[in-house]
């Protein structure tokens, strides 16, 4: 089962002879284990469709799902327990609170949803040691290097049951040897199950997706086909 | 690829035989590019011949067991050539550039289509470089700087890319044809085609 299906999803804004389609009949499915990347110009459409699937804004028209739930038949209150249980995500500049250790930044989704404060950073410090971060838990965001923070940002998008990880310009203001670290843990967490979605206008970022699909004016125009193995690559550079 | 100054480089670290620099030279470029064991004898041969090497073993039969030291005319020669920046003042025949500039002018070919077409192109070699990059070894850094090189170059392509559709997105649409007589003076092309008005412009 896919973990994100959009059908048919079309956003307008404004009416009439001022209406602007955002998104126009776009079709995205995103199995579990894969990255996906979503390259394409500024007001292509690329980051409507990540709130789109995000479910923090609703289509025109089309179907959204999100672990098999049509989000159209789900009250409004029911939509919101999805997205903080179902969806994590990850911002250019990480959001951490300062006032929270690491443990509390990463279970307070988990939190706001009702779960107890120990089942909360039971999963919290879960989810931190999958990234390597177990013995920072306690730490405050200002008492770690920035490639930890990073970390602790994206255990917060995956921890519990969250297996939709979404990211705008992950590594917007990094250098590309930590743009690229994150892009690591990101490829990293999706092979353990989690369906990913980024949206970059940097190949090199969108170069570690297993699919990268190409939105303009709204629409899906292109993707890259499955890829042969490296060796081909080496053998073709090899021969020049 | 300079072999020539690569081989030199690894003789900085002391003599070495002709099999020994072949492996060494693979081994720090990544393995990505394959010398054959020829291209090292005969590079050796003529770096012997300019003075830049010499080797320990007087026996011209020696084969494989002659090993090679670098001389002091091959150090600095070594250090020049490091310092030197390679030929970037020309700008190179590029086939896609011509290629986009060619599909612009032509009738029922959409230029942004061909423009896609070699993004998505790239894009998947991109993925390949990065797969390899994703399953060296960390300490594998020469492999990680070569794949890096690759990268950086195929990204600016991409830009460039980019940056075309952009410009062809938001370049006035061509004129409906004028008849010759309502032109003004100065307007001597006969067919203004947006090929020929752009290239014209750019000049």
């Amino acid at each position: 089962m896919s973990v994100l299906e959009l059908s048919g999803i079309t956003k307008r804004y404004g009416i009439g002879a001022a209406a602007v389609d955002a998104l126009r009949e776009v079709d995205l499915r995103v199995e579990p284990g894969e990255l996906v990347a979503i390259m394409g110009p500024s007001g292509s459409g690329k980051s409507t469709l990540l709130t789109i699937a995000g479910t923090l804004e609703e289509p025109t028209s089309g179907e959204v799902s999100v672990g098999g739930l049509e989000l159209s038949k789900l009250s409004r209150a029911e939509q919101a327990q999805l997205r903080r249980r179902a969806i994590g995500y990850v911002f250019q500049d990480f959001n951490l609170l300062a006032g929270l250790t690491a443990a509390e930044n990463v279970s307070l989704p988990l939190e706001l949803d009702g779960t107890s404060a120990k089942a909360a950073r039971a999963a919290g410090l879960e989810a931190l040691e999958r990234l390597g971060l177990a013995g920072r838990a306690d730490h405050f965001p200002d008492q770690l290097s920035g490639g930890e923070r990073q970390r602790v940002a994206i255990a917060r998008a995956v921890v519990g049951e969250r297996r939709l990880l979404l990211a705008d310009e992950p590594s917007g203001a990094l250098d590309s040897v930590n743009g690229e670290a994150v892009m690591r843990l990101v490829r990293a967490t999706c092979q353990g199950g989690v369906a990913g979605v980024v949206v970059t206008h940097d190949a090199q970022l969108a170069s570690w997706a297993d699919r990268v699909i190409f939105i303009r004016d709204g629409r899906i125009v292109d993707q890259t086909s499955a890829p042969d193995g490296p060796e081909s690559l080496l053998e073709v550079d090899g021969a020049r | 690829m300079s072999v020539r100054h690569a081989l030199l480089a690894l003789l900085t670290e002391g003599p070495k035989y002709g099999l020994q620099l072949r492996q060494e030279f693979e081994q720090r470029t990544g393995e990505v590019w394959p010398l054959n064991v020829g291209q090292v004898y005969t590079t050796l041969q003529r770096l012997e011949r300019d003075g830049l090497v010499a080797s320990d073993d007087d026996a011209a039969d020696a084969g494989p067991q002659k090993s090679f030291h670098i001389t002091d005319g091959g150090q600095a020669e070594l250090t020049t050539w490091l310092k030197t920046p390679p030929d970037l003042s020309s700008p190179p025949r590029d086939e896609l550039v011509i290629k986009v500039l060619v599909a612009i002018g032509v009738r029922d070919i959409d230029v942004h289509e061909v423009i896609q077409a070699h993004r998505r192109h790239i894009v998947e070699l991109m993925q390949e470089w990065t797969r390899v990059k994703r399953d060296a070894a960390p300490e594998d850094v020469p492999l990680a700087l070569v794949v890096d090189a690759e990268l950086f170059r195929l990204d600016s392509v991409i830009r460039w890319l980019d940056t075309a559709e952009s410009r062809l997105r938001r370049a006035p649409k061509p004129e409906p044809s004028l008849p010759a007589e309502s032109r003004g003076p100065g307007h001597g092309v006969p067919k203004s085609t947006p090929s020929t008005r752009k290239a014209g412009a750019r000049r």
